[in-house]
């Protein structure tokens, strides 16, 4: 910043400052500082063009780059009572809440949404950090509840997408309670043999984290997302030094065996497309998106444990 | 030697005084150690009847409560200790074990936070790392297999937030033992005996049976982080704001069975688990025996639907 401080007349400077209104032209990359014309950023998902830095992507952006032709079906979810503890710190936790629904547009902090990626149908989850730092409570678990439900019901996969803080304190001990619920939304997925996929975003911590967050068959991250389940912060209080350049980033998850892979996120789609296809035996992109699936039979009448393989998207028809 | 919490004061003064009475010699103060009891008693019961939830931390975190070496010395017998989660280390901040419990063959599992400073920090004061999630796990597993009950005690101020602990899975750790408690095939009794602290606490209690001794609390996180951050009380460390944390989380075993978060709670000796500690455990006993006694009959599968059915009715019916 020091560079415009110095060189840059007032009236420039105001125009940079205004970079995080949310309508000014140019935005400045966390990464390496430079500035970013805000309609190449959208073009580029949020992504520096120049170091590949990931920024924090809106819900409705994300949903609309990964499903095909920006085209999904929005899941009604279920409203828990608010405020169960009537809480309050130095403000009401319903004011709290009506501020951020006023500021996001949704009702909590997560979205779930139907529709296909390169052909295949699939039910996406996303957490929104800008509501509330996308914190787990009720809400939330009610959420991933409904999205794995509805995975279920659908015989289709789950990818869920997290970005999250940890625990929504304001609702205590129910929050914590979202950990047990959203883990067993995950066996629901599992006792349905659907794959459950989760991308971590930048930053996944705490309760999240420490329940569905590392419960996937597969688990993506974006290069550079901060997870881990105590926040440096706290372990650098806690042990008394420093931690080293790129501690708990996606990149280091990697080496540490707790994620399959870094996605940068404009490969995205074509690497859950291409994961998804191979796990529920559904044909090649290249090919006609039909289920291959129907093509294997249940090897014994009657069943046996597994279940006859029902094409992805009928079952529930 | 007792310890006084800080709001024991007045009780502290009064049982000192009769302690000295007593130990006076030739003058005849019964009737004066007496009368000094009776109003010591009774401002004991006062106290602990209207504890604050603050007040409740504190005596959760008491140095002397009752700690899972206590439990295996009053609560089972032929107690064989097991150490290591056979892929890294043994972590001692999670103890367990087969043992005998009324003459029911049992695994118990839960943690330890040492009572003196040597075995404090033997035991992490009770933070487990993934190692000690992954033992509990392994027990678990033990246990389905020889149709065991699990009978878990939890006791943390949370997992250890650690750079090992990061390294090695801490997150994972903790969300694969939640899921080993819901889908375990064998009964699974928790009581949140002391601190029920945050994900480390849940990753044992995700349990068909929650108990909760009477002045235990358990959170989603301390009541000084909590103040740290909501009341941006970082420079106090929470402390100062703690006291309105701890009543605004609502941490108590009492507004958690009003809640519908736990099912039960055992009953504490007067002034605190401490006090009496035998009587504490056999309290535990017994309520611990209902609960097995309740689910024994079950078969594997509904084992894990009482569990999962329990834990989906969890803030959906009953809150106002
Ligand atoms: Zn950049």
């Amino acid at each position: 910043m020091s560079w415009l401080s110095n060189l840059t007349p007032p009236g420039i400077k105001n125009m940079f400052k205004r970079q995080d209104s949310g309508d000014s032209l140019w935005v400045k990359c966390g990464g390496c500082g430079e500035m970013i014309f805000r309609r190449d950023l959208e073009a580029s998902l949020q992504v520096c063009p120049s170091c590949n830095h990931h920024m924090k992507i809106s819900v409705a952006e994300r949903l609309k780059h990964l499903f095909d032709g920006g085209i999904y079906e929005t899941i009604a979810l279920p409203e828990p009572v608010m405020d169960p503890l009537r809480f309050r710190d130095e403000k009401k936790y319903v004011d709290r809440l009506k501020e951020n629904r006023k500021k996001t547009g949704r009702n909590d902090a997560m979205e779930v949404a139907a529709g296909s990626i390169e052909g295949l149908p699939v039910i996406v989850a996303v957490q929104d950090f800008d509501f509330m730092g996308g914190s787990m409570g009720m809400a939330l678990g009610e959420a991933l509840i409904k999205a794995a439900e509805e995975a279920v019901a659908r015989r289709r996969p789950l990818v869920v997408f997290t970005a999250s803080g940890g625990a929504r304190m304001q609702e205590g001990i129910l929050s914590l309670m979202q950990m047990p619920r959203t883990t067993i939304a995950v066996e629901m997925l599992r006792e349905a043999r659907l794959p459950y996929v989760v991308v971590h975003a930048h930053p996944t911590t705490g309760g999240v984290t420490a329940s569905f967050a590392m419960l996937g068959d597969v688990h993506f991250a974006e290069p550079g997302a901060l997870i881990g389940f105590a926040g440096p912060r706290v372990i650098e209080q806690t042990i008394r030094e420093t931690l080293p350049e790129g501690f708990q980033r996606a990149e280091f998850l990697l080496e540490k065996g707790m994620i399959d892979q870094v996605v940068h996120r404009k490969d995205m789609r074509q690497a859950l497309s291409r994961l998804l296809r191979v796990l529920t035996k559904t044909g090649a992109v290249a090919t006609p998106a039909r289920p291959a699936i129907e093509m294997e039979r249940p090897k014994a009448a009657g069943g046996g444990e597994r279940a006859a393989p029902v094409p992805l998207d009928k079952a529930a028809e | 030697m007792r310890t006084y919490l800080e709001f024991e004061q007045p009780i502290a003064e009064l049982e000192g005084r009769i302690a000295d009475l007593k130990q006076m010699d030739g003058v005849n103060v019964s009737e004066e150690v007496q009368k000094l009891q009776a109003k010591a008693d009774q401002l004991l019961a006062d106290t602990y009847a209207r504890l604050t939830r603050w007040q409740k931390t504190q005596v959760a975190r008491h140095a002397a409560r009752p700690h899972f070496s206590d439990y295996v010395k009053y609560l089972v017998e032929d107690f064989t200790p097991l150490a290591g989660d056979r892929r890294f280390g043994e972590d001692a901040a999670i103890l367990g074990g087969p043992a005998r419990f009324r003459g029911r063959s049992i695994m118990l599992i839960g943690h330890e936070k040492g009572s003196d400073t040597a075995s404090r920090v033997k035991h992490n004061f009770g933070m487990a790392s993934p190692e000690g999630y992954r033992k509990a796990m392994r027990l678990m597993d033990m246990a389905e297999r020889f149709h065991l009950p699990v009978v878990a005690l939890v006791d943390t101020p949370g997992a250890y937030p650690g750079r090992g602990a990061e390294e090695r899975g801490q997150a994972e750790a903790i969300a694969s033992c939640t899921e080993k408690c819901l889908s375990l095939g064998a009964p699974l009794v928790s009581t949140i005996v002391g601190e029920g602290g945050s994900g480390g606490a849940v990753a044992l209690a995700a349990a068909n049976k929650v108990l909760m001794l009477e002045h235990a609390v358990y959170s989603v996180i301390s009541p000084e982080g909590c103040a740290s951050i909501l009341w941006k009380d970082a420079a106090g460390k929470g402390e100062s704001k703690a006291p309105e944390a701890a009543e605004a989380m609502k941490v108590a075993a009492q507004d958690l069975l009003e809640l519908g978060v736990i099912d039960a709670i055992v009953p504490e000796p007067l002034g605190g688990a401490h006090r009496d500690i035998p009587l504490t455990v056999e309290r535990l006993g017994d309520a611990v025996e209902t609960a097995i006694h309740e689910l024994e009959g079950m078969s594997p599968d509904e084992l894990r639907a009482h569990r999962r059915r329990k834990f989906l009715e969890i803030g959906r019916a009953g809150l106002a």
